[in-house]
C-alpha cells in the first residue's frame, strides 16, 4: 500500500493536530459541555451530508429519504446496546446499525432507483415517512414515547474517528472506478449505459453506501444524545441534511464539511435568540442560494483550491 | 459467418416503421458506411444495435471468439460489454468531467478490482489505477489530447470533443465500433484529418468499423462496402462507385425527376 507519500502523511497529520487541538481545548476548559454537544453535532451531521452528497451530489439521484436510514441506525445501535451495555455491544450495534441501513437502502433501491429528479424524491421521502410510521408502532421501540437510557459510549473520540472514516472511505470510493461510474451517471446515463456502466447497478451501490453511513450516524446519535424517538427522524430531518449539501456544494466533500461545521456553529451561536434564530438561518440560505447557486464550494474540493493558490505546475491525476 | 449479422430487423414506433426488415453483414476488418437521406432511421438502426431500442422483430449476432451472440433487446452496458462501442450523432461526452476521466470511465468494465479494494485502495487498486492512466494516456496521445488531458470535456473545441468521443468508445475495446456522424459539423480539413485518423485506428487496433455519415468525400474515400437506407428500409448496397450510380440511391437523395432534368 502506498500510504506513506508525502501527501498522506500531510493529511494524517492534520487529522491528528485537529483532535488533538479539540480535545486541548475541552481539557484546558475553552470548551465547556455546552460546545461538546455542538462538535458532537457537527461530527454526526458531517456524515450524514457526506453520506448524502455521494447520492445526490456525487451520482445525481435526489434522494430526500437519509433521515429514515439514520433512523433505522439509531434504533438498532440503541436497543442493541441497551441489552449489552459494554463498548463492544455499542460497537456491534453501530455496525448493525449500519448494515441494517444497508440492506433497507437496497431493497428500496432497487424499485424506486428507476425513477428520475422530482419522483424519485417523492418515493424517498414516502419510504423515510414508512420507516418513521413503523418505528412508532414497534413494541421493540417503546413507540412514540421513545427510548430512554440509552448507554452512552459514543465521545468525542468514537465520533471523530468515525467521521473521518466516513470521509476517507467515501473519497477513496470516488477515486476509484466505481466512484467514477457513479459520477458517470450524473453525467449523462445514456452515455454512461454505452460505454459499459451498469447504471441501476452503480446507484443501487451508491444508496446503499450513503445508507451504511447514515445508519452509522445514527448509531452514534443514539449513544451520544441516549434518547430517540421517531418524531426526531421526520421530514425536516432530511431536509436539514440536504440543505448542508446544497449550501457545501453538491459534488464536493469539503463543501459539505464546511457546510455542517458552519451550520453547526451559527445554530449554536443564535441559540440565545431563539426568536431570530430561524430567521438568520432561512435569510443566509436564501443570500447564498442568490450569490452561489451552486453552493460554496461548487464541486472543487480543498485540493483543487490549494493547487491554484500554490500556482503548481505539474498536474497530477488522482 | 460474419462479424456481425442483422437480419431482418424491424422496429416500429405505434404506427410509423423506422427500420423494416432490414438485414445487414458486416465482416471482421471491414470499414462499412451506412448512408440516407435524413430520417431514413440510421440512428435508429444504430439504437437497435447498441441496445438503447428493443427490436420489434429480427436478430442482431454478433461473432465473439467461436460462439455467437444474440444482441437484439440486451442492455446498452451488456452490448458493450460484448465489444460493440459508438459515437453519439449529438456529442455525448462526460462535459464536466476532465478528458481523462471520460477516457477512464469508459475503461469501467475491464477495472478487476472490487468494491472493497475501491474503499480502502489495496496494492491492488494502485496497480490497476496506474496502468489505466497509462492506457488512457496512450490513447489521448493518438487524438492529440494528451496535453489537454486535465481540461474539462465542455471546453474542448467541437473538433475534439468528436477525436474524445472516438477515443472514449476506443477505451472500451471494441471489436466492433460504431460512428454515428463523425464528422458531422467538421470543416473540410478537419474531415479530412479525422478520415486519416479512422483509417488508422481500424489498422493499428484490428477494428471493425461502422459508420453513418452524410460528408460523402469521407464515405466514399474511406468506405469498402456502402448500405443505403431510405425510409427505414434497405435500397441499395455495394462498392462505393456502384453507389453512386445507383438509380434509386440517386433518386432517395435528389427526387425523382432528376435523371429527366
Amino acid at each position: 500500500m502506498r500510504t506513506l507519500t508525502k501527501k498522506n502523511l500531510l493529511i494524517l497529520g492534520s487529522i491528528l493536530l485537529t483532535f488533538a487541538l479539540v480535545q486541548v481545548l475541552v481539557l484546558v476548559g475553552i470548551l465547556d459541555s455546552f460546545y461538546e454537544i455542538t462538535i458532537a453535532t457537527i461530527c454526526i451531521n458531517i456524515i450524514l451530508a457526506v453520506s448524502l452528497n455521494l447520492v445526490t451530489g456525487f451520482t445525481g439521484q435526489f434522494s430526500l429519504g437519509h433521515a429514515g436510514f439514520m433512523s433505522i441506525g439509531a434504533y438498532v445501535c440503541a436497543i442493541i446496546s441497551m441489552r449489552i451495555g459494554t463498548v463492544g455491544g455499542f460497537l456491534l450495534g453501530l455496525l448493525a446499525g449500519a448494515l441494517a441501513a444497508t440492506v433497507v437502502g437496497i431493497l428500496i433501491g432497487i424499485p424506486t432507483l428507476r425513477l428520475k429528479g422530482d419522483y424519485l424524491a417523492i418515493a424517498t421521502l414516502g419510504m423515510a415517512e414508512i420507516i418513521r410510521v413503523v418505528f412508532l408502532n414497534l413494541e421493540i421501540t417503546n413507540g412514540a414515547a421513545g427510548l430512554n437510557g440509552i448507554p452512552r459510549y459514543a465521545n468525542w473520540l468514537w465520533l471523530y474517528f468515525f467521521t473521518v472514516m466516513a470521509i476517507v472511505i467515501i473519497n477513496n470510493f470516488l477515486k476509484s472506478s466505481p466512484g467514477r461510474a457513479c459520477i458517470a451517471i450524473r453525467e449523462d446515463e445514456i452515455a454512461a449505459e454505452s460505454m459499459g456502466i451498469n447504471t441501476t447497478k452503480y446507484k443501487v451501490i451508491a444508496f446503499a453506501v450513503g445508507a451504511f453511513f447514515a445508519g452509522l450516524a445514527g448509531g452514534l446519535y443514539a449513544s451520544y444524545f441516549y434518547f430517540l424517538k421517531p418524531d426526531l427522524f421526520g421530514f425536516m430531518k432530511s431536509v436539514d441534511i440536504l440543505v448542508i449539501v446544497v449550501l457545501g456544494g453538491l459534488g464536493s466533500l469539503t463543501g459539505s464539511v464546511i457546510a455542517a461545521i458552519l451550520l453547526g456553529l451559527i445554530t449554536t451561536f443564535l441559540q440565545s435568540f431563539t426568536a431570530v434564530r430561524m430567521i438568520v438561518y432561512a435569510v443566509l440560505l436564501v443570500v447564498i442560494m442568490i450569490f452561489r447557486p451552486q453552493g460554496l464550494m461548487g464541486s472543487k474540493e480543498i485540493n483543487d483550491l490549494l493547487k491554484f493558490r500554490f500556482g503548481k505546475k505539474e498536474e497530477k491525476i488522482e | 459467418m460474419p462479424l456481425l449479422k442483422v437480419d431482418k430487423l424491424t422496429k416500429s414506433f405505434g404506427g410509423l416503421t423506422a427500420v423494416s426488415n432490414v438485414s445487414i453483414d458486416i465482416n471482421k476488418g471491414e470499414l462499412v458506411g451506412l448512408i440516407g437521406p435524413n430520417g431514413a432511421g440510421k440512428t435508429t438502426l444504430f439504437n437497435l444495435l447498441t441496445g438503447v431500442y428493443v427490436p420489434s422483430s429480427g436478430s442482431i449476432a454478433l461473432k465473439k471468439n467461436a460462439a455467437t451472440i444474440e444482441l437484439g433487446g440486451k442492455k446498452p452496458y451488456h452490448v458493450t460489454k460484448e465489444g460493440l462501442a459508438r459515437t453519439f450523432q449529438n456529442i455525448r461526452l462526460f462535459k464536466d468531467l476532465t478528458v481523462m476521466d471520460n477516457v477512464r470511465i469508459a475503461m469501467h468494465q475491464n477495472v478487476k478490482y472490487g468494491l472493497v479494494s475501491a474503499f480502502l485502495h489495496f496494492n491492488k487498486y494502485h496497480k490497476e489505477e496506474d496502468e489505466l492512466k497509462a492506457e488512457a494516456e496512450r490513447l489521448l496521445e493518438i487524438f492529440h489530447l494528451s496535453h489537454k488531458k486535465m481540461e474539462l470535456a465542455r471546453n474542448l473545441p467541437y473538433g475534439e470533443q468528436r477525436h474524445l468521443e472516438i477515443a472514449r468508445a476506443l477505451a472500451t475495446k471494441p471489436s466492433l465500433l460504431l460512428l454515428d456522424e463523425p464528422a458531422a459539423g467538421m470543416n473540410p480539413y478537419e474531415t479530412a484529418a479525422l478520415t486519416e485518423i479512422i483509417g488508422w485506428i481500424r489498422n493499428e487496433f484490428g477494428l471493425t468499423i461502422l459508420l453513418i455519415e452524410h460528408d460523402m468525400s469521407l464515405v466514399m474515400k474511406i468506405c469498402e462496402r456502402i448500405y443505403v437506407l431510405d425510409y427505414g428500409m434497405l435500397i441499395a448496397s455495394g462498392e462505393p462507385n456502384k453507389i453512386k450510380k445507383n438509380k434509386r440511391v440517386i433518386e432517395a437523395y435528389l427526387g425523382e425527376d432528376v435523371s429527366n432534368a
